[in-house]
């Protein structure tokens, strides 16, 4: 017998033992990190980057696999004892040698996960972790010329590959309300000394929310840049429009932190089938989140349509989905995106 | 269902304001739940699998008399723990706020033969809906017993002290029978049902896979201790029949409780059903520890009225809804485990009778509290 075998043999044994529960649930007591264990991470510390972001650097478990510069990844937060998981952009570089990653939080007014983070958490706790994802990254081929285009927290991902990678040619547009609001200004600051970057840095506070149109000036040869775009809506949807227009749009790639509602409807009755809770939904809220307050164990992912990490089955009724007004009814293997879809009159998912 | 209803001095406005503060009392636990509940939950399933585990390696050791008590101590508090304070609790949906997968009424199972599926079902559903409805409630009299005068008396009602003992030692077989409704599904026609064969057999697995970790395994993991370790499982687990048997049996059985008609639940209202968890429950009094091993059913009464409310909060709850009785004059029953065991056993062994041609002293008693 192999001594893969013989490992799954005695697991098979042990859960004879540990029966209703499995061997990990008692080795999650003592080793959360461990391999073979639900991804989590260990926050080792919190450090301020503005007054109101902060850089926090987490010890991944074992399973970890790694993330290419510019991903997200998803961590679950216990946040006044409730779980709550959002993506953030991992800022540490690649090559890290010790093996933690960072990821920069920005606390928003009422937001319960970034103001937890940025404020309030201690090292030592232990957190949900999923791997990364993503695909706002580099290309395998270093473009001959970059552009990112930032604003607000936006710079994050940007962060994660301008440590990871250096070209010959970069320049960076960022905006942020004052100085002391632009994360990371000193490490920008030191690549701009190091030559590593070219920075125009704007003060929207001061000089207004920049027109995309200004970038011929800011940046001469900006449509001959691969050009990476993170930040609010409006500069994004300008940013896309602007390149359409110069029909160059292939070398724009975005990343959006939370989808574009487009549409809402009356919503409607909300039947959650394994669970047996039946709740009242709008037509606005998403069905995940519908689910999540009602105490419905909802699988979720990015929170905004892209890694159908959240679907479910729709067993009856009709649900709409908030980005395009598009209509999906009940039928047999019909699944939904809960992040994205809202109840468009009384539905049954099978949660 | 007693001659004198408890709460005929009440009016159905009075009941009404009744359910809007009971109603007040649960918004406020829910508004305040968090991290301290959170954490109070996480550490008692830390404490419990530590203790597990424990007992159970000292009982591999359990042909040394001293390791067989320690062993078996250990081990029986465990599994009451399990049961009250987690396994029940858990699946009453009481932690689902917490969005924990791993703490979470839908993905729960616990260490008793009836499969939580199962369980929740007979439990949440008929038990707590119909608290005490005879004829609708299995917990009432689990269907083998005579709990009020106004029932028929039948010749075999005459054993059922000894039904009820019986039960308690294989309790957790006993639970899983009637939430099969085993008495009503046996007959022939029942029998052949798929679904219900489909729950017998997932029944079937569970007790399967229970008395192969309890009474083989477990004893052939200690080797020369084989013995003493199946004696020494086989005794937690009726330590804590008995303990969940008798905590059950203080919640609806002890006398000033009240039973109810199937007909007096036709159209009841949201105050109406308060009212009847209120005067269909009754409390243990004692210790921090005491309410612990309860599973905080020794607050049975703020159970019943608030079945999903996390069970480390009953306690402060009690001493609001303590005061509604007061207000409202109603008799809150509680007391001391031994005296309320006493009470509920007496009751067991009086129904076992006719009922006597004059009044018994308790059903005067009633009459003055009334």
């Amino acid at each position: 017998m192999t001594s893969t075998a013989l490992r799954s043999r005695a697991w098979k044994l042990l859960e004879l033992v540990t029966t209703p529960l499995l061997p990990s649930d008692y080795l999650d007591l003592v080793s959360p990190l461990r391999a073979g264990a639900d991804l989590r991470g260990r926050i080792e510390a919190v450090h301020p980057e503005t007054p109101d972001a902060a850089t926090i650097v987490i010890r991944p478990g074992r399973g970890w696999r790694g993330h290419v510069a510019g991903q997200y990844v998803r961590i679950g937060v216990d946040v006044d004892g409730v779980r709550l998981w959002r993506a953030y952009s991992v800022t540490s570089p690649t090559s890290r040698s010790d093996g933690r990653i960072t990821i920069t939080v920005k606390a928003i007014p009422d937001g319960k996960v970034s103001n937890h983070l940025v404020r309030r958490v201690k090292p030592g706790t232990v957190i949900q972790l999923d791997q990364a994802c993503g695909e706002f990254v580099l290309p395998a081929a270093k473009p001959a010329k970059v552009l990112y285009l930032t604003a607000g927290s936006g710079i994050t991902p940007a962060m994660g590959m301008l440590r990871d990678t250096r070209f010959a040619d970069v320049v960076m547009v960022h905006s942020a309300p004052r100085p002391e609001d632009v994360i990371f200004r000193n490490d920008l600051h030191d690549l701009v000394a190091d030559k590593a970057l070219r920075l125009v840095e704007l003060h929207t506070d001061t000089h207004g929310m920049l027109d995309v149109a200004r970038l011929e000036e800011l940046v001469p040869d900006w449509a001959e840049r691969e050009t990476w775009a993170c930040g609010p809506a409006g500069l994004l949807d300008a940013a896309e429009a602007h390149w359409a227009e110069h029909g160059i749009a292939a070398k724009l790639h975005t990343e959006r932190f939370r989808p574009t509602v487009v549409v809402a409807g009356d919503g409607g009755e909300v039947t959650f089938g394994k669970t047996g809770k039946t709740v009242a939904a709008d037509g606005a809220t998403p069905l995940l989140s519908v689910g999540e307050e009602a105490g419905v164990l909802m699988p979720s992912g990015c929170r905004m349509g892209i890694c159908f990490g959240c679907v479910t089955p729709l067993k009856s009724g009709a649900v709409r989905d908030l980005r395009t007004g598009e209509i999906t009814e009940a039928e047999d293997g019909v699944l939904v995106q809960t992040c994205v879809s809202a109840a468009a009159g009384p539905c049954e998912l099978e949660r | 269902m007693t001659a004198i209803d408890p709460t005929a001095h009440l009016t159905a406005e009075q009941i009404e304001e009744l359910g809007r503060e009971l109603d007040a009392i649960r918004d406020e636990v829910i508004a305040s739940r968090g991290e301290k509940d959170a954490a109070y939950i996480r550490k008692v399933i830390s404490v419990q699998r530590k203790l597990e585990l424990t007992s159970r390696g000292i009982l591999l050791f359990s042909i040394f008399p001293p390791a067989w008590l320690i062993g078996t101590a250990g081990l029986s508090v465990a599994k009451i723990l399990e049961n009250m304070e987690i396994g029940h609790n858990i699946l009453h949906g009481q932690w689902d706020w917490m969005r924990d997968p791993k703490i979470h009424s839908t993905t729960w199972e616990w260490d008793h033969v009836s499969p939580a599926e199962q369980w929740k079902h007979s439990h949440n559903e008929l038990h707590h809906t119909y608290t005490n409805v005879i004829g609708k409630d299995n917990d009432l009299g689990y269907g083998i017993m005579r709990v009020d005068e106004d029932q028929k008396w039948h010749p075999m009602h005459l054993g059922q002290p000894l039904w009820n003992f019986i039960n308690a030692c294989f309790f957790e077989y006993g639970i899983a029978a009637y939430d099969l409704e085993l008495g009503k599904n046996l007959h022939k026609r029942r029998r052949k049902n798929p679904e219900f064969r489909a729950r017998a057999k997932a029944v079937g697995r569970k007790i399967r896979r229970q008395v192969l970790k309890d009474y083989v395994i477990h004893p052939l993991l200690s080797g020369p201790s084989f013995l003493t370790t199946l004696a020494a499982t086989f005794t937690a687990n009726l330590i804590r029949n008995l303990w969940s048997h008798s905590v059950i049996m203080c919640g609806h059985f002890p006398e000033g409780v009240q039973v109810f008609e199937r007909r007096s639940i036709v159209g009841e209202t949201r105050g109406q059903w308060y009212l009847r968890q209120m005067m269909g429950s009754a409390n243990i009094s004692g210790s921090k520890a005491m309410h612990i091993m309860t599973g905080n059913l020794s607050h049975q009464i703020e159970h019943h009225l608030f079945p999903d409310l996390p069970s480390s909060r009953y306690a402060e709850v009690a001493v609001k809804v303590r005061a509604l009785f007061e207000k409202y004059e109603l008799e809150y029953v509680s007391g001391p485990l031994p005296k309320q065991v006493f009470s509920a056993w007496r009751k067991v062994f009086r129904l076992s009778l006719p009922n006597k041609k004059v009044k018994t002293p308790d059903r005067e008693r009633e009459l003055v509290a009334a």
